[in-house]
């Protein structure tokens, strides 16, 4: 009895040892020399995976961020402008600056302005739909709202509206990554400088169509008139291909663009739109100088 | 305009087909089994199938709806098969307490742990059975509290399977013309579910029919088993007669053709491609008679499917359709 | 009876409801719209402008390169405008729109009913005919005929195949066009051998359409050379490939492949048909026959219609829409576009418009995969369109192109045998766009 518990313990403590000693051999035979910098760094990262950066996932971004000697293009959309100080700091070199983006879906055409003329039963995909036909609606640039944003968001921050029909961003949630960006295949979602208390303005529509053919589908949408840009005191916005568009580095929320539009076709976001009365006079003064 | 349009991508029109068409067509298979189990074995038979087919129908329910919050999928029959087969693979005999513990274990363990129907990797009725095997060893093997109708055969009912039989007795008779006979009518003991040889095969053909299974798995598995009980009894020697029976044998005998036709079959279990399901096939028979020939068990038709079962991932892998313009 | 090696479904053929019905002429519309993009390829170019009076028949649009196609007016009369218009799908695409003033022919088309069976040009001279009438494939994938015709240097034609299945359910066009002008098509048959220079040529009739097989029989008797054979019926038989395997047992290979690496070009009937038209007639393809059909459609039709003609007074034509669901198809319904612009003009490639009505007008509704594989079974590439379907939805396209999707051919068998009614052709196509998209880019790259 004492034996074969004597010669089970043996045996155990002999294989226990046979395997350490071939482990540690095999760890050392097997040792990948790696810069132990990037551990940390990569700890420092968000840990998302979300490759907004442009990388596979954090750890080749922080190879990157170490191998690098100028890492001014490299950016982490997710952690943003401290989380790149502080890799930066620990790596020695100058940190990259961005601004921080939100990103934003640009198309204000909700169910109640924008009829539907079929009824669309293929895969829920916004990139098979698109590829099939205009939409759901005589508009064929705006959010068909099937959410391939949606599943391609790794931070739940957009949502597609059961009541508007339309993709919508919680700015609290977003990072920035880019992933929706890629994944619209109407090219809606933009990513636009991020302003406090998620103040924006944008002109939420995509339409290349002549003003008619976007009036007779949409009642929200751009029809290429025009007024804003006459409005803007800072050139911020320009018209292309019958589509004025806001240039988010360049707008300062002066809103009086908001107000000009026909069609409501910018949006104003966490502000108060300019009081009505001052707009007349001013947009008088405007036709008086043409 | 009192149209409504519809709008989809092509193909605009769709076969008749549906889980929940094949699903009742494998009920409607397993239904001349059941009738010749109830008359064999009493309408015990009955009410256990009724009991697993209930129960499994119930956790599936339940798991969808207070544990997975997805869509019930217990109206697609899936879990009425399962408890069909479950029983199928039960002595009549067995407490009823005990069925429901299998209905649980392959609903629960085998079925929706994985995500449900399409997901699992392993054969639920199966799962099952095997933890019953393996947990009431002695009421899974009990076959002797039977009441069949045919109060003349009690001792054939009640007696040991022809399985186990062969395996435990000395110099049992393979060739018996008799007992043959009885084995392909199902007048033998066992699982009420697996006896009924011909019955099955009659479900197996209304399955070829209907186009719910190909003839790849079952085929294959019975084919090999035949070939290696042809090759074991070569090496046996002795009567020639044996050379025939043998074989024949081990295609009736126990879960053979159950296991092959329903079992076997299970899709989401099996492999994808044509080539692949006859690899498979291939597998459980050799692996089912090492285990009937060689194992600690007389029977080991559940344990093959489950071993192939886990190597469905691998065939599926490797073995690819054959591509067409590509020689 | 021969058939393709692998895979295949069988849908009831619903043709019953428009094969007995004769080509019957469609009045000539007030207004026609030509789209310049009616063919695989780059659109044609306009040479008319706006406020130009044109004939019919009259070159409106240029084939603007090799792979393109030229454009010929339907009617006479006067441009109103060249403009981007919604197409079938509701998008815009440019268009040619004429008034029409009557139907003043230009000259040199020849309107004689006459079968001139004769023909003494080259094999040069027939294919340039061809081009500048205009012709593509008219079974749907509207592929220039004069590119298929020119065989590449080093290659050589063995077998002309002239596709008369007809595989999609409901469709009749190619049906009734073999039954009303077996001769000119036999004749058509000649020519397309004369500029392949080929001496054997094989026609392809379905045997769901017995009579078409022993009119064409009977009709080929008078010429050496042309074999109609019968085929058993089953989709998707009048895919290129398949039909190539089915008649002559050699499978094209995979992409870049085409049917002429293995010694076959083919052609189908009703295409056949313009060709006779083109090169005996000079006459260009500005109308073609186009079935309207549909289970709750008054009186299914068989109508020879100008291009430009707009689909809604073909279905009037048909006795209207049914009331309720419905989903109209440009097509048959196996690879047929629905239509959300009853307005667009009929193309070159219209076989057909399907009114699907009632309850089949939505999709099955969609469940879990059980992995039955049945779609791996009925796939005629040999393709796993479950595998290539959930690779395409997790977008991961390397995979997807090691999976060969880019061999797969739109058939949609898989996703109409599919018992859990997965939508696995609509993830596979965009799949496959994706792919082909990366693999462009990538030889763009390399250059």
């Amino acid at each position: 009895m004492n034996s074969t518990l004597l010669f089970t313990v043996l045996t155990l403590v002999v294989v226990g040892v046979v395997a350490a000693i071939l482990l540690w051999f095999v760890a050392r035979m097997f040792k990948v020399e790696e810069d132990p910098r990037i551990d940390v760094v990569e700890k420092m990262l968000p840990g998302a995976n979300c490759g907004g950066c442009g990388y596979a996932g954090c750890r080749a971004m922080a190879e990157a961020l170490v191998l690098h000697d100028d890492i001014s293009d490299l950016y982490c959309p997710v952690g943003g402008g401290d989380t790149m100080k502080s890799v930066a700091d620990y790596l020695g070199k100058a940190a990259p600056e961005k601004e921080p983006c939100t990103a934003t879906v640009r198309c204000g055409g909700i169910c109640a302005k924008r009829a539907h003329t079929n009824n669309y039963d293929g895969a829920a995909s916004c990139a098979v739909a698109s590829s099939l036909y205009v939409g759901e609606t005589g508009c064929a640039f705006g959010c068909l709202g099937y959410g391939d944003c949606v599943t391609a968001c790794a931070f739940d921050a957009i949502k597609v509206n059961p009541e508007t029909g339309l993709a919508e961003v919680d700015a609290e949630k977003c990072t920035a990554c880019g992933a929706c960006v890629k994944a619209c295949p109407k090219g809606l979602i933009e990513l636009r400088k991020k302003w406090p208390k998620g103040r924006a303005v944008y002109v939420s529509c995509r339409s290349k169509d002549k003003g008619a053919v976007v009036m007779k589908a949409c009642k929200a949408g751009c029809i290429g008139c025009g007024k804003c840009v006459k409005a803007c005191a800072f050139e911020a916005i320009t018209l292309e291909n019958n589509l004025a568009y806001i240039d988010s580095t360049k707008c300062r929320l002066c809103r009086k663009c908001v107000n000009e539009c026909p069609t409501g076709a910018i949006t104003l976001k966490g502000m108060e739109p300019l009081p009505k009365e001052p707009k007349e006079p001013k947009a008088a003064a405007q036709t008086n100088a043409q | 305009m009192a149209n409504k349009f519809f709008v989809s991508p092509s193909p605009h029109i769709h076969s008749p087909q549906s889980t929940r068409k094949i699903m009742g067509d494998v009920i409607i298979a397993l239904l001349p089994a059941l009738c010749v189990s109830t008359v064999l074995y009493g309408w015990h038979v009955l009410s256990i199938t009724a009991i697993a087919v209930a129960s499994c129908m119930l956790f599936e329910y339940l798991i969808q709806k207070f544990m997975i919050k997805g869509p019930l999928t217990v109206f697609n029959l899936s879990a009425a098969v399962t408890g069909i087969l479950l029983a199928f693979n039960l002595p009549a005999g067995i407490p009823f307490w005990i069925v429901i513990i299998g209905a649980f274990v392959a609903i629960a363990v085998g079925k929706m742990t994985f995500g449900g129907l399409g997901k699992n990797p392993f054969n639920p009725a199966l799962v099952g059975r095997v933890f019953l095997l393996l947990s009431y060893p002695a009421q899974m093997t009990d076959f002797s509290s039977v009441k069949p109708i045919m109060s003349g055969y009690v001792d054939v009912f009640s007696g040991a399977t022809p399985l186990a039989a062969a395996k435990y007795a000395e110099g049992f008779n393979y060739s018996s013309a008799d007992s043959l006979l009885r084995m392909l009518c199902g007048a033998v003991s066992g699982s009420f579910g697996e006896v009924a040889a011909l019955a099955l095969l009659l479900g197996f053909v209304y399955l070829l029919w209907q186009k719910v299974i190909t003839w790849h798995i079952p085929v294959s598995v019975l084919g090999t088993m035949a070939l290696f009980g042809f090759v074991v009894a070569l090496t046996r020697g002795g009567d020639s007669s044996l050379l025939w029976s043998f074989p024949l044998f081990h295609l009736l005998a126990g879960g053979a053709i159950l296991g092959a036709v329903y079992m076997a079959t299970d899709y989401s279990t099996s492999p994808m491609t044509h080539c692949g399901m006859i690899v498979y096939g291939i597998g459980i028979g050799i692996i089912t008679m090492c285990i009937r020939l060689w194992g600690a068990y007389p029977e080991g038709m559940s344990f093959a499917i489950l071993i192939m079962n886990s190597t469905v991932p691998l065939i599926n892998k490797y073995i690819k359709p054959k591509r067409f313009g590509v020689k | 009876m021969k058939t393709f090696p692998i895979g295949g479904v069988h849908p009831s053929d619903e043709k019953r409801w428009s094969r007995e019905s004769a080509i019957e002429v469609m009045p000539l519309p007030a207004m026609v719209s030509i789209p310049l993009g009616q063919h695989i390829g780059a659109p044609a170019t306009a040479v008319v402008a706006k406020g130009d009076r044109v004939l019919t028949g009259q070159l409106i649009a240029e084939a603007s390169g090799f792979m393109s196609a030229n454009i010929h007016s339907p009617v006479s009369g006067t441009v109103k405008a060249v403009e981007a218009l919604p197409n079938a799908q509701g998008l815009r695409q440019p268009m040619i729109v004429i008034e029409r003033d009557g139907d003043e022919w230009a000259e040199g088309i020849d309107l004689s009913p006459e079968l001139k069976k004769e023909c003494t040009l080259t094999s040069a001279e027939i294919i340039e005919k061809i081009k500048a009438a205009g012709i593509v494939g008219m079974g749907g994938a509207t592929f220039p005929t004069h590119v298929k015709l020119s065989v590449p240097p080093g290659k050589k034609a063995e077998f002309l195949i002239i596709n008369g299945v007809e595989c999609e359910p409901y469709l009749t066009s190619d049906y009734r066009t073999m039954m009303e002008h077996g001769d000119r098509l036999m004749a058509g048959v000649k020519i397309l051998m004369q500029a392949l220079q080929v001496d054997k040529a094989l026609i392809g009739v379905e045997n769901n359409k017995p009579d078409a097989i022993a009119h064409l029989r009977g009709i080929a008797a008078e010429y050496e050379g042309i074999k109609v054979v019968p085929l058993k019926t089953r989709y998707p038989q009048g895919g290129e490939k398949q039909l190539i395997a089915a008649l002559t047992g050699r499978q094209v290979p995979p992409p870049p492949a085409l049917p002429i690496d293995v010694g076959a070009v083919v052609c189908n009937a009703s295409t056949t048909v313009a060709v006779y038209e083109a090169v005996q007639k000079n006459k260009p393809l500005i109308e073609r026959v186009v079935t309207v059909t549909g289970k709750n459609i008054a009186s299914p039709k068989n109508l020879l219609t100008r291009m430009g003609t707009p689909v809604s007074s073909l279905i009037e034509a048909a006795g209207g829409l049914p009331e309720g669901d419905v989903k109209v198809l440009n097509g048959g319904p196996m690879m047929g576009r629905a239509m959300v612009n009853l307005d667009s003009p009929v193309t070159k490639g219209c076989s057909g418009i399907t009114v699907i009505s009632g309850a089949e007008a939505q999709r099955v509704c969609e469940n879990e995969c059980i992995k039955c594989a049945k779609c791996v079974s009925v796939c005629p590439m040999g393709l796993e369109p479950y595998l290539l379907s959930k690779l395409s939805k997790r977008k991961a396209w390397d995979l997807a192109e090691s999976g060969h999707i880019t061999d797969c051919i739109e058939c949609g068998s898989c996703q109409y045998t599919c018992p859990a009614g997965l939508p696995l052709l609509d993830y596979v196509r965009l799949g496959k766009q994706t792919v082909m998209g990366i693999i462009r880019a990538r030889a763009a790259a390399k250059k």
